[in-house]
C-alpha cells in the first residue's frame, strides 16, 4: 500500500445503543484508546421504552481512519447500529449554545441587537447581563459568540452537534 | 546430568469426580447467586475452572464446595488462572472460564484478559466485587474492575440485581464464544452472591443486537475467486482465525491449497492449520519467517488473507509490503478489513465458511470452463523452490555447546511420532525458534503469546492444556528469563499431577532484548543479562518436579529422552549458547525483501537479503 497522504476529512456519525451504565465510557474509551479525534459527542436516551440511547459523534479523520471508527463502534456490543450521516446523504445538524454577557450601556444595547439579527433569544436577563440562547449550525454559534466578545461575553455552554438525516430515510 | 528426586507426596484432589450434581440440577427452589452461578456454567457445558479464592467471592467457593458437575483448579497466582484457561480455550475450542476475588485478584486478571483480547481466545473471568452499597467507597480489595476491564475484554458486565445473574453468565458465553472470541469479565458484587432467586435457563433466541455475520457475502466471494483465479504468483496467508473457526477449517483449507495449487504461509497465530509437512507450505511469515514465505509474500500478484489480521509483526513496513498484489482479505471482524492494509476484496465472516465457500466457487467456475495459469503457477514454484533452496534456517553447529535451534530440533525428533503433542512458549528467541523448529501438523497444538507478547505466558498455559487433555505430551518451550515469571504455577502442576514438561533454553540472557541490543544499539547490553539465576534444578526438585539439566550436544536426547519418560512434571534446564541470534529477521522498519539470514548463510545478498548486519534505519529503531 502506498503511504500517500490522504485528506483529513469530518464526518457526523449517530450510534444507537443501549442506555445501560458504561455504555459512553466504552464509546469515549474507544475514541481515546485507539487515538480517533472527537470534536463533539453528545448523548441522551431518545426512546425510553426499548432503554435507548443516540450518540452524536463529529469526528475527523482519514478515510481509512473513519471506516475503521465506524467498524470499531459497530462492534462494540451495546451498539445496535451505526451511521454515517455526512456519508449517506443529506442530514440537518444543530447545536444549542447558552451565551451570557454581561454589559452596561450601548454595548448592552448592541448585543441585543445582534441577538436578534443571528434569532437568538434571551431567556434570563438582569440589569446588568442576559442569557441568550442560539440555535444552528456550529459556524453560526461560533460567529455569534466572536461577535459577542467585545460586548461583554463572560460564558458559553454548548450542546454539541445533535444531526438526523434529512427526508424519509431512517436510522 | 541427570539428577531425578525422590517421588514428592501429592496431596488429594477432592474435586476429581465429574458425577453431575443432583441436587444443582433438579431444584427449582430460590437459588443463592452463587449457586445461580454454577448452574449456569454448569448449562454452558463447562467442567473446569482456574481460580483463586478471596473475600469477595467466599459465597461461590462454598457453592463450588457443595457440587461436584464443575472442577476448579486451585492456581498459584490469578496471571496464571487466565492463561491457564487460555491454554485450555485454544487446545479444546471450548470458552475457558477464570474466577478471581475482587479487587487484586482482579487487577491480576488483566494481563492474561489482553493476552486474550489481542489473540481472539474466548474466555468467561468471574471476579468477585465488594457489596453493591460498597462500591464507590474505596473499601477493602475494592477496584473499578469493569472500568479497569473495559479496554483489556470484548465486553464486560456488573451484576447488580440477582435478578440479571443467569441472563447475564448466558449472554457472556455467547459474547465470548461468537464472531471474533474474546474474553468476558463479569463482576458479581458479594451482595448479588448472597441474594436468591429462582435460575433462567439459557435463552433460545439470538442476543438482540450481538450477532456478528458468518456467513459470507457470495458476491464477495465471486470477486475474490475471480482474482485467484487469474493469479500468476498466488499465495495463501492464514491466520489464527483459521484455528479458531475449528477443526473443518483446516481441512478445508488444506483442501483449498491442493485445490488451486497456491503456496501456503501461516501467521504465527495459525501455524498447525496448514500441516508443516504439506509440500504447499512455506513455513511461518514475518519478522522470524522464512525465506521463501516472506519473499513470496513480497512478489505475489494475489493474496488471500484467511483469518489474519496484518499485524506489525507480518507486514513489515507498511509501504513497502507486497507491493505488487491485489488482496483479498477474510476475516470475521469488520474493523480488521482496512486497518493496517487497504485490500482490494474484503471478505466478512467466518474463515472456515469462506474457505468452503471458496472451494465451491473454485469448482463450479473450473467446470464452466475457466481456466488458472497453470504454467505461471509452475514458474512460480520454481521460483519458491530456488528461495528454498537458501534453507534460511541453517545455523552454525556445533560439536560441544548445545545450539537452542539444535535443542529445538531434537525436541521435535524425538516427539515425531507421536500425535498428541501441545507445545507452549513464553515469549522471546525461544518461542520465535519453537515457531520455526517446532512442526505443527494440526491445529490447536500451539500456545503462544502472538499479540500482546505475555512473558510467562507458557507454563500456566501448559497447565490449562494438560488439564483437557491429560494423557497428552504438553511441553513448554521457556526462556530462563519468561518461566521466571509464572514460575509459582509449577506448585499447582505438582498439586493435580500433570506431568507437564517445561523445556528451558537457557541462554542466561533476555536473549532477544540481547539480540535487539547487539543489532540496534551497539551491543551495549543494557540490563539483559541474567545475574543470579537460580539453579533450575534444584528449583524443580523444591516444587516436587523432576529437574534435568544438559550442558553439552551429548547429554541433549537423554535429557529429552527422560523428560518424556517420567510421567511427572519435568524441569529441563537445557543450558544452551548464550549469543546465538534467531534469523531469519526483518529488522523493524524494513520490507519482507531485506530480511537479515543468519552467519551461516553463504550465498551473496540474493533478493535484497544480506548476512549478519542489516539494513537498519533511524525510523525502524523507533518501533518496536
Amino acid at each position: 500500500m502506498p503511504n500517500t497522504p490522504a485528506a483529513i476529512e469530518r464526518h457526523t456519525i449517530a450510534v444507537i445503543v443501549d442506555n445501560e451504565p458504561g455504555v459512553l465510557a466504552r464509546v469515549i474509551g474507544l475514541f481515546s484508546g485507539r487515538g480517533y479525534n472527537i470534536e463533539s459527542l453528545t448523548v441522551a436516551e431518545t426512546d425510553a421504552a426499548k432503554h435507548q440511547s443516540r450518540i452524536t459523534i463529529v469526528t475527523t479523520g482519514t478515510p481509512m481512519v473513519i471506516e475503521q471508527i465506524k467498524a470499531q463502534l459497530d462492534r462494540l456490543v451495546p451498539v445496535h447500529r451505526v451511521s454515517d450521516l455526512t456519508q449517506e446523504g443529506a442530514h440537518v445538524a444543530r447545536e444549542l449554545a447558552l451565551v451570557k454577557v454581561i454589559s452596561k450601556g450601548n454595548e448592552r444595547v448592541e448585543a441585543l441587537r445582534i441577538a436578534d439579527i443571528f434569532r437568538a433569544k434571551a431567556i434570563d436577563s438582569t440589569i446588568g447581563s442576559f442569557v441568550f440562547e442560539i440555535t444552528g449550525s456550529g459556524e453560526k454559534i461560533d460567529a455569534f459568540v466572536n461577535l459577542m466578545v467585545p460586548l461583554g461575553l463572560a460564558e458559553v455552554s454548548r450542546t454539541g452537534i445533535v444531526a438526523i438525516a434529512r427526508g424519509e430515510t431512517r436510522m | 546430568m541427570v539428577r531425578v528426586p525422590k517421588l514428592p507426596l501429592f496431596r488429594e484432589d477432592p474435586k476429581m469426580s465429574t458425577a453431575p450434581d443432583a441436587k444443582l440440577a433438579q431444584d427449582t427452589a430460590p437459588l443463592s447467586g452463587a449457586e445461580i452461578v454454577l448452574k449456569a456454567l454448569a448449562e454452558q457445558g463447562v467442567d473446569v475452572i482456574f481460580g483463586y479464592p478471596g473475600g469477595a467471592v467466599l459465597p461461590i467457593y462454598d457453592a463450588l464446595f457443595q457440587q461436584n458437575s464443575v472442577r476448579h483448579i486451585l492456581v498459584r497466582a490469578e496471571a496464571g488462572a487466565v492463561h491457564a484457561a487460555e491454554g485450555y480455550a485454544r487446545s479444546t475450542g471450548k470458552v475457558g472460564v477464570v474466577l478471581v476475588t475482587s479487587g487484586p485478584g482482579a487487577t491480576n486478571a488483566v494481563t492474561g484478559l489482553v493476552d486474550a483480547l489481542m489473540d481472539s481466545i474466548p474466555l468467561v473471568c468471574l471476579a468477585g466485587q465488594v457489596p453493591t452499597h460498597l462500591i464507590g467507597n474505596d473499601a477493602f480489595q475494592e477496584a473499578d474492575t469493569t472500568g479497569i476491564t473495559r479496554p483489556a475484554t470484548k465486553h464486560n458486565y456488573l451484576v447488580k440485581d440477582v435478578k440479571n445473574l443467569s441472563k447475564t453468565i448466558h449472554e457472556a458465553f455467547h459474547v465470548a464464544r461468537s464472531g471474533r472470541p474474546g474474553p468476558v469479565v463479569i463482576d458479581l458484587p458479594k451482595d448479588v452472591l448472597m441474594a436468591k432467586t429462582e435460575y433462567a435457563p439459557a435463552p433460545a433466541k439470538a442476543h438482540p443486537t450481538y450477532a456478528p455475520r458468518t456467513e459470507p457475502d457470495p458476491k464477495a466471494i465471486a470477486q475474490a475467486v475471480d482474482l485467484m483465479l487469474g493469479a500468476k504468483r498466488p499465495i495463501l496467508y492464514t491466520g489464527g482465525g483459521i484455528v479458531n473457526s475449528g477443526p473443518d477449517a483446516s481441512a478445508a483449507l488444506i483442501e483449498l491449497a491442493h485445490l488451486t495449487g497456491f503456496p501456503t504461509t501461516s501467521t504465527l497465530m495459525g501455524l498447525g492449520a496448514m500441516p508443516a509437512a504439506d509440500p504447499l507450505f512455506l513455513g511461518m511469515l514475518g519478522m522470524h519467517g522464512t525465506y521463501e514465505a516472506n519473499l513470496t509474500m513480497h512478489g505475489c500478484d494475489v493474496m488471500v488473507n484467511l483469518g489474519a489480521r496484518f499485524d506489525d509483526r507480518v507486514t513489515g513496513r507498511l509501504n513497502a509490503f507486497s507491493p505488487n498484489s491485489k488482496k483479498i482479505h477474510a476475516d470475521i471482524d469488520p474493523s480488521s478489513i482496512n486497518k493496517n492494509v487497504r485490500v482490494d476484496v474484503p471478505v466478512v465472516g467466518d474463515a472456515g465458511k469462506i474457505v468452503r465457500a471458496m472451494i465451491a466457487e473454485w469448482k463450479r467456475r473450473v467446470s464452466a470452463g475457466a481456466k488458472p495459469d497453470k504454467k505461471a503457477l509452475a514458474d512460480w514454484w520454481t521460483q519458491i523452490e530456488q528461495w528454498r533452496k537458501r534453507d534460511c534456517l541453517a545455523y552454525m553447529r556445533s560439536t560441544d555447546i548445545v545450539k537452542p535451534q539444535y535443542a529445538l530440533e531434537r525436541l521435535q525428533a524425538l516427539t515425531a511420532h507421536r500425535d498428541d503433542v501441545y507445545i507452549s512458549t513464553e515469549v522471546g528467541q525461544h518461542q520465535m525458534w519453537a515457531a520455526q523448529f517446532m512442526k505443527f501438523q494440526k491445529p490447536n497444538r500451539w500456545m503462544t503469546s502472538g499479540g500482546l507478547g505475555t512473558m510467562g505466558y507458557g507454563l500456566p498455559a501448559a497447565m490449562g492444556v494438560q488439564i483437557a487433555h491429560p494423557d497428552a505430551l504438553c511441553i513448554d518451550v521457556a526462556g530462563e528469563a519468561s518461566i521466571l515469571m509464572n514460575i509459582q504455577e509449577l506448585s499447582t502442576i505438582v498439586q493435580y499431577r500433570l506431568p507437564v514438561k517445561t523445556f528451558i533454553l537457557n541462554n542466561q540472557y533476555m536473549g532477544m532484548v540481547r539480540q535487539w541490543q547487539e543489532l540496534l544499539h551497539g551491543s551495549r547490553y543494557s540490563e539483559s543479562y541474567m545475574d543470579a539465576l537460580p539453579d533450575f534444578v534444584k528449583l524443580a526438585e523444591a516444587f516436587g518436579c523432576v529437574g534435568l539439566r544438559a550442558t553439552k550436544v551429548s547429554e541433549v536426547d537423554d535429557v529429552i529422552k527422560e523428560m518424556i519418560a517420567v510421567k511427572r512434571p519435568v524441569v529441563v534446564d537445557m543450558c544452551v549458547d548464550q549469543k546465538e541470534n534467531c534469523f531469519p529477521m526483518i529488522p523493524s522498519g524494513a520490507a519482507h525483501n531485506e530480511m537479515i539470514l543468519g552467519p551461516s548463510d553463504k550465498q551473496p545478498g540474493t533478493g535484497g537479503a544480506s548476512n549478519g548486519k542489516g539494513p537498519i534505519s533511524e525510523e525502524g529503531m523507533v518501533l518496536v
